[in-house]
């Protein structure tokens, strides 16, 4: 009675093989193989810096603006590209933000923001989306390398080392203070001026702890 | 046939043109022509700031009575534009008892025309117009000054 199962399910397997012959099966399990790799190959290839600034929109905005900043040129030469702060590691959720990012391709198509003067339009609208993305994953991109449990305060600025304990004791995430650390901000509303009140808001731009 | 050669002389002319455009200035010796062939003289390269930055420091004492307070920390990166401006997001009304920063002074809401505003005057909006960070450099030439009176 116990061996029943395993037995069936075997002898099924068997039947199945016998049906197909051995090397339709072993045609099948490579082909599975070499669609596999393939896949992860050309999923790979979208994941380069260089298939990011393909695009003018990219190269000649974000990726110019990245070029002053830290995470690309610093004294020791390790970079974060593109795909390391904005495409997470983990398998399921790469995939799940690469199939959002197919929305990128029709924004290509149709040039939403194909001019520096719509890309400054919609920058708010981009921004807002990212920032909300990294404080969702508890800024997951950013902890990949810089792991704050393993902080130095010793080392750090006299501001750094203070707010940083204090912000990770009241559960808030890097991106809740660390925006525009790569690319120009948008307009913020930091109630100076009329062009800034449209910008992001308070509680927009210096959420409150917690998800 | 005459519009012939009169096309091949157009082609020609072009080419030739072409190559003294591409020869010309890019083989001026030891760097670059104008087009007209005067030596356009560059800026050598400059080496980097030998400096460091002052690590972050509390409040720098004033020297002279009206001196703006000197920056005790690094301002790397932040930016100061039309659309934000990364010091009032520390030293705002708003924002300095979350931060722990120094508050901008109430003398910085008033416009040139004496008005009173909510928040910082547009003549004020610039900060390191007056207010500096500091290197770690000697002065380069040695002097006896000393700080006011009143506030040493």
């Amino acid at each position: 009675m116990e061996n029943n199962k395993p037995a069936g399910l075997t002898a099924r397997v068997r039947a199945w093989v016998a049906g197909i012959g051995v090397v339709t099966v072993l045609g099948l399990f490579v082909a599975g193989i070499v669609f596999w790799g393939g896949f992860n190959t050309a999923m790979e290839m979208t994941n380069r810096e260089e298939f990011c600034i393909g695009c003018h929109e990219m190269k000649n905005n974000v990726y110019a603006e990245y070029q002053n900043t830290v995470h690309y040129s610093n004294r020791s030469g390790v970079r974060a590209t593109c795909p390391d702060c904005h495409v997470p590691k983990e398998w399921v959720p790469k995939i799940i933000r690469k199939v959002q990012a197919s929305k990128e391709v029709w924004g290509k198509i149709t040039g939403i923001v194909d001019t520096p003067e719509k890309f400054e339009a919609h920058r708010l609208e981009m921004a807002t989306r990212e920032w909300a993305r990294m404080k969702a994953n508890n800024s997951q991109e950013c902890r990949n390398c810089h792991n704050f449990e393993y902080f130095d305060y010793a080392v750090q600025g006299r501001r750094g080392a203070n707010t940083h304990q204090q912000a990770f004791t009241e559960g808030k995430t890097c991106i809740d203070c660390h925006k525009g650390i790569a690319h120009k901000l948008p307009e913020v509303d930091q109630s100076i001026t009329p062009i800034n009140a449209e910008g992001a808001p308070p509680q927009v731009f210096h959420p409150p702890a917690g998800k | 046939m005459k519009n012939k050669s009169r096309l091949f002389t157009a082609a020609l002319a072009a080419a030739l043109m072409a190559s003294t455009l591409s020869w010309g200035p890019v083989h001026a010796e030891g760097g670059l022509k104008s087009l007209r062939g005067a030596e356009i003289q560059a800026p050598e390269t400059e080496s980097a700031d030998p400096f460091k930055a002052m690590k972050d420091s509390a409040p720098i004492e004033r020297d002279y009575v009206q001196q703006p307070p000197l920056i005790p920390h690094k301002t790397d990166g932040y930016t100061v534009t039309m659309k934000y401006n990364k010091c009032m997001d520390c030293h705002s009304w708003t924002r300095y008892k979350e931060t722990g920063a120094t508050k901008v002074s109430l003398t910085h809401f008033k416009t040139r025309d004496g008005q009173e505003l909510s928040n910082i005057s547009p003549r004020r909006y610039f900060c390191q117009q007056c207010h500096v960070p500091q290197v770690d450099a000697k002065p380069l030439v040695a002097n006896k000054f000393k700080p006011a009176e009143g506030i040493r």
